[in-house]
């Protein structure tokens, strides 16, 4: 079996979630609208509330790339209950049984992934430009902003892909990322600055790679704390984003491509 | 030149932590052939389809699927089979044609090899007309059917069907009999596993029966039969008559005591001799003045069988209402 294979399989499996994108609501709902949602409620209801002072929307500015991450991470949440759902329906025996390659069946599922959140991604920006959000630095780097998401985003993929081999059902998967994605996301520079939070609270922000995917995708936007008097980050990974994003993504997918892909080989339908 | 068989298996054995699932099963399908794998519900049946498919490695024992080992070469192995499992499993958002171009894809027949040979199989499963409808919208007897086209995609020379009509109405049941007997009579081999006696009857050449993990008969279904003895002349007599009067009555006519049904107002009567031997009863009934309702000479059914070996009934009703419920 030659990785010409292996991807050629992978693209046949990711183009069947792709046309599912389009025939069940539920996603095509969470694909294009809750994005746009998103990004309305936090920039006119946060955003609102908290820019009083600055009127410049820079606040707006600043929370774009915190929507972003969180959006971009919830749609790992697609390849859990998607893989889950597969497993109860006796989908993954069928590929099991056939003489595809056995990694083509996640790699086209985190494939597809990554296709829904550049979708997603678009959808957003383009609501973002409409109200009010502006690129204050090159095209590249913008690009670079992007692409670091994306990264995150895929690594969180593979994590999700492994829960959605190990639980009974897509319901679990559904609860059990909200448990995990929601503190992940909240307890992070994603909507607040880190200064106001708590000591313990504020090291776990610190660390936390969303923190990290978020600080790095306002800088390379140009989207900065509009609070001229914000003392700037001190702890590692927030001095260095990018690098932090990439080691926790590298790690993330060192350990959960080989979980996830051991998972697949035991799994049938229960 | 002897051909090998196309499914060989020795001494499975498949445990759960303590609950053993398989305990040294030996089966051999010979090429060309139909092998019934008849049980009730958590027999084993499953475990035994799952492990000669390479979905699951047993703990002991080996096969061999088309003369090529299952537990050293599974990949060769799939090349060779076709697999239609318990749950139709076809992706409901995809059209009919969309799953079937999906597994050829993933066989790598090729972009128009898989869409020629799925537009084929969808003529030949009678689902032509809902080829590019969701399969969300198709009734179960069509799901099964597009399930099993899926299996057939690569026209693999050994195909396993798992329960590939549990659940379905009694018309959806005829007409994917009717499609499996056109399968086999082109010289495909099938493991079929069933919980229909009937099923098992009218496709197989062969039938294993198992029961706890363990294989406790095998032979054709005429065989099978011919253990649980000959046929039986039954007799069911109008409301109002004594039925142990008309017990003593033909009692001389049987081989063995006969076996009374009151609620049924019948008798069950081991017999040899035939149509003489009914029509006797017949005789000896009317010069009485009782009055039959309905009368015949019954060969054993695998029922029958599956009662004598087992001492148990292979589905009970209680399951069966459920079955139909879930179904």
């Amino acid at each position: 079996m030659s990785a010409l294979d292996v991807l050629g399989d992978a693209a046949v499996v990711a183009k069947r979630n792709l046309i599912k994108i389009k025939r069940v609501p539920d996603l095509l709902v969470f694909t294009t609208l809750s994005p746009i949602m998103f990004v309305l409620l936090f920039a006119y209801v946060f955003g609102g509330a908290i820019d009083q002072e600055g009127g410049g929307g820079g606040y707006r500015e600043f929370l774009i790339a915190g929507i972003f991450a969180q959006t971009v991470i919830f749609g790992a949440t697609i390849t859990g209950a998607g893989l889950a759902e597969d497993v109860q329906k006796g989908i993954i025996d069928r590929f099991r049984s056939l003489p595809m390659s056995p990694s083509a069946v996640l790699a086209g599922r985190t494939l597809s992934d990554v296709v829904n959140n550049i979708i997603v991604l678009f959808v957003m920006s383009v609501t973002g430009l409409i109200v009010g959000w502006r690129i204050r630095t090159s095209f590249f780097e913008a690009a670079w902003g992007f692409i670091l998401l994306l990264v995150f985003a895929y690594a969180i993929s593979w994590v999700m892909a492994w829960v959605g081999l190990l639980v009974p059902s897509p319901e679990v998967v559904n609860n059990a990322s909200f448990i995990i994605i929601f503190p992940l996301t909240f307890i992070a520079n994603t909507f607040v600055p880190l200064d106001t939070l708590p000591g313990p609270l504020k090291v776990f922000a610190e660390w936390n790679p969303v923190s990290a995917v978020t600080q790095a995708a306002r800088n390379l936007f140009g989207n900065p704390d509009p609070n001229p008097l914000a003392p700037d980050p001190t702890a590692w990974p927030l001095v260095h984003p990018e690098a932090y994003t990439l080691i926790w993504a590298a790690v993330v997918l060192l350990i959960f491509v080989p979980l996830a892909n051991a998972q697949y080989r035991r799994s049938t339908s229960r | 030149m002897t051909q090998s068989p196309a499914i060989q298996a020795r001494g499975l054995v498949k445990k759960y932590g303590e609950v053993t699932a398989l305990d040294g099963v030996d089966i051999t399908v010979p090429t060309g052939s139909v092998l019934g794998l008849l049980g009730p519900n958590g027999a084993g049946k499953t475990t035994i389809v799952r492990i000669l498919t390479t979905l699951l490695r047993p703990d002991a024992g080996t096969a061999e699927v088309a003369g090529i080992d299952v537990l050293t070469n599974p990949r060769e192995v799939r090349r060779n089979l076709g697999l239609s499992g318990q749950y139709a499993a076809v992706d409901e958002y995809l059209t009919g044609f969309e799953n079937l171009d999906m597994i050829g894809r993933l066989y790598h027949l090729g972009r128009n090899a898989s869409r020629n040979r799925a537009r084929e199989l969808l003529a030949q499963f009678n689902l032509e007309d809902a080829a590019d409808r969701p399969a969300k919208t198709y009734s179960g007897g069509m799901r099964r059917r597009l399930d099993l086209a899926g299996a057939l995609v690569a026209a693999p020379p050994v195909l396993f069907l798992d329960e590939p009509t549990t659940g379905l109405d009694p018309r959806s049941r005829t007409e994917m009999w009717a499609v499996l007997q056109g399968l086999v009579s082109g010289g495909t081999t099938l493991l079929l596993t069933t919980q229909y006696l009937e099923e098992a009857d009218l496709l197989a050449d062969d039938i294993v029966v198992i029961d706890h993990g363990k294989v406790i008969a095998q032979g054709t279904a005429d065989q099978l039969k011919a253990q649980v003895g000959g046929e039986r002349v039954e007799v069911t007599v109008s409301e109002g008559t004594d039925l142990d009067r008309v017990a003593k009555l033909l009692a001389p006519l049987g081989v063995s005591a006969p076996v009374l049904a009151e609620h049924q107002r019948s008798l069950l009567m081991p017999v040899s001799g035939g149509v003489a031997v009914l029509r006797q009863a017949l005789q000896l009934l009317e010069d009485e003045g009782i009055s039959v309702d309905d009368a015949g000479l019954r060969r054993p059914t695998l029922d029958d069988v599956f009662l004598t070996l087992t001492g148990h009934a292979i589905v009970d009703e209680e399951e069966k209402t459920e079955q139909e419920v879930t179904a």
